[in-house]
């Protein structure tokens, strides 16, 4: 059933990435509880504008749930109280009336703040580029049939496929860790044969990159598994050691 | 060997090493307290200063000493690193954080139960390591055992110690399965089991340590 809240927003409000920010305070009220987070925060942003202030930078675009765009860590979690949703899945009725909500962007040193909630993330996309490429035929694609591929594996290598690199894992993880990014990105090839030829290579590069852009290590706490909006399980962090540490010992 | 030490320098590697160490004192543990254990047969401590004598005079058992400190240095150190490392991936720390909600609290405080630890080692090692070897005070008539009773006579030592075996008793309940999870050994079929285990053994293992400066203190053993 529909309600409206009145709610005190904290929102950490910076200018760009020099700059340090802080959180300003803001009250909205009359919010749908059919809303969206991000509905609710374009309200405040229509009202901003209105009043001539510069209205909360934050990242969006398909607002389905499946870009991975919207990060915002609210009230210490990554994407709000719920599991297994993106902010903009995040619906005002998970709220009560009268609630304070805090919103930080994600914080790591890989991840710096381009303005208010909006971060780079551009260090997946260098991690992935590191992975390099998987050697096929050119030409028409074969007949599907013609590579028979286990279904155990087939299934695993899409549930990590499913990643979206929205960066929540790095953002729960106290140590601002890639590990689940980073592996779910060597599992989906990893467990699929296209992926064999260069599988030790990657696993090392991406490794590396992960390393050089400021990630850091795992401490098994299984929080970005918990996080994770997409359910990409620790097993692919398991799995990208073993590949790492197998390439390690027997590359040449 | 360049290739070993960057793949040991690696965020990965360090984790490795932290499993590989780990697991070694794991190993040593269950020696450890499956020895001390033999003072509840109650006996008078004559089976556990058998076993003491034997671990301080056999040479394998002396050669595995200094593996075992090596082992536990090695694994201080990589800890410290790795908390020295991780500490600086978030410059700017959140104003608001709901930890419990996606972790355990012990699984985020490896670093302080093994910081409590250390500390408790210190003066564990005091205690009973600095006596029997480096003194010349272990004799007929004054043996380890008798020195567990001069020691667990005093309250405050017995509550240090205690506290000790819990923060043991956490460090083991994340680390013992996070070492196998480091190892890449995450499995459905052996995972469960693994976890299993290692709760048990956390239980069982600072449960039994706890169990000797309380009986002690309480003349539960004579």
């Amino acid at each position: 059933m529909e309600g409206h809240l009145n709610l005190t927003l904290k929102i950490w409000r910076q200018k760009n990435t020099q700059t340090a920010g802080k959180f300003e305070t803001y009250q909205v009220s009359g919010i749908s509880t059919d809303m969206s987070f991000l509905e609710m925060i374009d309200v405040l942003n229509n009202r901003l504008i209105e009043e001539g202030d510069d209205p909360v930078a934050f990242d969006h675009d398909c607002r389905e749930g499946i870009c991975g765009m919207c990060s915002m860590y609210i009230n210490g979690r990554p994407h709000g109280p719920n599991r297994g949703v993106t902010t903009c899945q995040l619906h005002m009725r998970s709220f009560k009336d009268g609630e304070t909500i805090t919103v930080e962007p994600w914080r790591a040193s890989a991840f710096p703040v381009i303005k208010d909630l909006v971060v780079n993330r551009s260090a997946f996309d260098r991690i992935i580029a590191a992975g390099g490429f998987i050697s096929v035929n050119t030409g028409n694609a074969q007949d599907a049939n013609n590579l028979p591929i286990n279904k155990d594996n087939a299934d695993d290598a899409f549930a990590a496929a499913a990643c979206i690199g929205c960066g929540a894992c790095v953002a729960a993880c106290k140590n601002a860790s890639a590990m689940l990014f980073t592996s779910a990105k060597i599992s989906q090839l990893a467990l699929l044969p296209q992926g064999q030829i260069e599988a030790a290579t990657r696993a090392q590069a991406m490794v590396a990159q992960m390393d050089e852009e400021g990630f850091g290590a795992c401490s098994n706490t299984g929080a970005c598994e918990a996080e994770c909006p997409k359910g990409i399980s620790i097993e692919n962090i398991a799995r990208m050691n073993r590949e790492y540490f197998s390439a390690t010992f027997s590359s040449k | 060997m360049a290739w070993l030490t960057k793949s040991f320098n690696s965020s990965l590697g360090k984790k490795l090493l932290m499993a590989i160490t780990g697991l070694f004192l794991i190993s040593f543990l269950i020696v450890h307290c499956g020895l001390n254990a033999t003072i509840f047969l109650n006996d008078g401590g004559v089976a556990f200063n058998e076993g003491a004598e034997f671990m301080g005079t056999n040479p394998v058992i002396r050669t595995m000493e200094i593996v075992l400190f090596a082992g536990l240095l090695l694994h201080i150190v990589d800890g410290l690193r790795l908390w020295l490392d991780n500490k600086k991936k978030r410059p700017v720390a959140y104003a608001v954080v709901d930890g419990s909600a996606n972790s355990k609290w012990y699984s985020r405080s490896m670093g302080l139960l093994g910081t409590l630890l250390l500390l408790f080692l210190i003066i564990h090692l005091k205690h009973f390591w600095y006596f029997s070897r480096l003194t010349n005070d272990l004799t007929e008539a004054h043996t380890l055992y008798n020195e567990m009773q001069i020691v667990f006579a005093s309250p405050i030592v017995v509550i240090i110690y205690v506290l000790g075996c819990i923060s043991l008793g956490y460090h083991l309940l994340h680390g013992f399965q996070s070492a196998f999870q480091s190892l890449g050994w995450n499995h459905p079929k052996y995972s469960p089991t693994i976890k299993c285990i290692g709760a048990i053994y956390a239980v069982v293992i600072s449960a039994t340590f706890a169990s000797m400066p309380i009986a002690f203190y309480f003349h539960l053993i004579h």
